[in-house]
């Protein structure tokens, strides 16, 4: 913007936000109880609030410009894919010049021009490869993903952030809402979870249909749809044939790899009297491809973003907290509580404590889970992570392993790496998940003072 | 509800730095999962696993030695590869050693229908190990992989059971090769 235009842009910026502001400034009978109206809500949203983006696909296009024309300054964007030209028709901040490129570059960058006094930043590189420190810097974070692994992982991630009071409950301060947004042909969902608090990822797991799969032995023997004569090839051929050698894995995205499938199918095809197997629909079967619609996308996106400046605002309560659409026939949805799982492996985890004395062996810590009436499990199972890596430190069911780890026993915990505040994770019959126990040394001064 | 942020709030910077070193990754759901899973193993007498390396939970090998059936002596060794995305998705199993039978063909490829269309995440490493064990036990030629096992345990179980046989001693059945696999 030319320096002599500064006042006739912060006109334009006073009628921008215009709208916005009645929502901020002014008070209403759906708001949330803690809410008052100030023009400092909006200083908030532009300045200080942190919004991360996970995606830049269909979904994170609309997220990324509806967040950034809401007000939203500090976005950040993380997406590890690159510009294909079948993204075009719906991923609208991308143009045919673009296809190759960083899709996490290319739409900051898009936002960044067309919107005045936007700061969104990009990463190109996959989630698992930020750290703690990055996601923790959030104050909300926003995704629009097509994977129920990363979904998984950056609800583990957020879970991981939580910090639990000395009495066991949460540090709010500690929780960062994740709003989720997926959609597949017609049909989408938007939810709220805040993490600890609410329904998670984890909790509703069963929610995700389960991949489509067909009987191994019905497109091994009585194939009957074009599918299965792909997925034979997929499943059976490929491996037989090796056709790339190095038992080389099959790669969707490699097109001679597809044109290698296609061909085997068509042939099985033929053989079993079976039309219809084409290049798109071998393409589809092997990536697991669902047609996108880019309405869907903008009505779920639109969804997620209002979601996201209600839980900055405050200036509305949201919504609780799972709302599916179809816009298949009409437009219905319909909103409900998925409830939160007593006994998810991912959000009911409030750490435990174990104290214990600094020079103790694992034999100790393992008496001790058995022991202890706050335990008393019955044969535990014990695991860790140490330096990314996990590590089996003991197990008695698996004979194999109880075998190698008996030794651990008798060492000394610092000498096996754990150390003071180390996360030890524990199963056993008495309960329903894998348990994080956290060890916490005690001073032992007497030691300190012979020295 | 809680108010999550108020706007006095604005630390996320300097918190964002200042706590980030020395922590602990977490380990995976799928990880925590698999633990619970295999501290539970409850094998039947007939089966056993061996870990090649005891701090990787996700891959391993089940080794059936079927005390009744067809199968009667027998060793039998099935990898598992537990992915990312487990208990969402199901184990990835393959039989290792080469066996006839109707619903394993000769790449190790197993239908047993738990595997694939009917897995469902309340199911466990053990309902896979039961459910292994009873393909040895009662081979189902209605649902074929191995097509010619299965027509031939339909049509002359006498004829079946002997190759059965021959296969385990180590030789040929057909024009397939099978390694000697008798305990």
């Amino acid at each position: 913007m030319a320096s002599g235009e500064n006042q006739s842009s912060s006109d334009n910026q006073q009628r921008r936000w215009h709208h916005i502001r009645k929502l901020l400034e002014r008070s209403g009978p759906f708001c949330h109880p803690d809410f008052e109206p100030s023009p400092e809500i909006l200083d908030f949203i532009m300045d200080s609030c942190k919004v991360l983006i996970v995606g830049a696909g269909g979904l994170g296009c609309e997220l990324l410009k509806d967040l950034a024309l809401m007000g939203f300054k500090k976005l950040h964007v993380v997406d590890m894919d690159t510009i294909e030209l079948s993204n075009l028709n719906r991923q609208f901040l991308f143009r045919k010049n673009d296809i190759g490129l960083s899709k996490a570059k290319c739409a900051v960058e898009f936002v960044n021009r067309r919107v005045p006094g936007c700061e969104a930043v990009a990463h190109h590189c996959p989630i698992q490869d930020l750290d703690e420190g990055f996601y923790r810097q959030f104050h909300i974070v926003v995704c629009g993903l097509d994977s129920i692994v990363a979904r998984r992982w950056l609800n583990g991630m957020l879970m991981s952030l939580l910090q639990y009071n000395d009495d066991r409950s949460l540090d709010q301060s500690s929780v960062i809402p994740l709003v989720d947004g997926g959609t597949e042909g017609f049909k989408g969902n938007a939810r709220v979870i805040l993490p600890g608090m609410s329904a998670c990822i984890e909790c509703t797991l069963d929610l995700y249909p389960p991949q489509k799969t067909f009987p191994l032995c019905t497109i091994a023997n009585t194939p009957r749809l074009p599918e299965h004569c792909i997925e034979y090839v997929k499943v059976i051929q490929w491996a037989k044939e090796n056709p790339w050698g190095n038992n080389t894995a099959l790669d969707g995205d490699d097109p001679q790899h597809v044109a290698w499938v296609f061909e085997k199918a068509q042939d099985r095809a033929v053989k079993h009297g079976i039309s219809n197997v084409t290049y798109r629909l071998t393409q589809g079967v092997l990536k697991n491809i669902i047609p996108a619609v880019a309405s869907t996308n903008a009505a779920i996106a639109a969804c997620c973003a209002t979601e996201v400046f209600k839980l900055a605002s405050s200036c509305c309560t949201n919504m609780n907290n799972y709302m599916v659409m179809n816009m298949a026939d009409g437009v219905y949805t319909y909103t409900f509580n998925a409830e939160k799982r007593p006994d998810c492996v991912a959000c009911s985890n409030s750490t435990r404590i174990v104290e214990i004395e600094p020079d103790a062996t694992l034999q100790m810590i393992y008496d001790k889970l058995c022991e202890d009436p706050a335990f008393m499990m019955k044969s535990p199972g014990i695991t860790t992570v140490i330096n990314g890596r996990n590590k089996t430190l003991y197990m008695s069911s698996i004979k194999s392993i109880e075998e190698r780890t008996r030794d651990n026993l008798k060492k000394k915990i610092t000498d096996l790496g754990l150390y003071n505040g180390a996360d030890i994770l524990v199963a056993d019959v008495t309960t329903p998940n894998t348990v994080t126990i956290k060890l916490k040394f005690l001073e032992n001064q007497d030691v300190e003072m012979a020295r | 509800m809680i108010k999550l942020f108020s706007l006095k709030q604005q630390k996320k910077d300097e918190e964002g730095s200042a706590r980030a070193g020395g922590s602990q990754k977490k380990a995976s759901a799928a990880q925590l999962r698999i633990t619970k899973d295999l501290n539970e193993l409850n094998l039947p007498k007939t089966c056993n696993t061996e870990f090649p390396d005891p701090d990787d939970l996700l891959n391993f090998k089940l080794i059936i030695c079927p005390d009744e059936g067809f199968y009667r002596g027998g060793r039998f060794i099935f990898s598992f590869k537990v992915g990312p995305n487990y208990p969402h998705e199901p184990p990835k199993v393959k039989c290792e050693t080469a066996v006839y039978h109707p619903n394993i063909d000769l790449e190790g490829n197993v239908c047993l229908n738990i595997l694939r269309e009917d897995w469902k995440p309340v199911l466990t490493v053990n309902s896979i190990v039961y459910g292994l064990q009873y393909l040895f036990l009662e081979p189902n030629p209605e649902d074929p992989l191995n097509k010619e096992a299965a027509d031939e345990l339909q049509s002359n179980r006498r004829l079946f059971e002997q190759h059965v046989q021959r296969a385990m001693r180590g030789g040929y059945v057909g024009s397939s090769y099978f390694e000697r696999c008798l305990k």
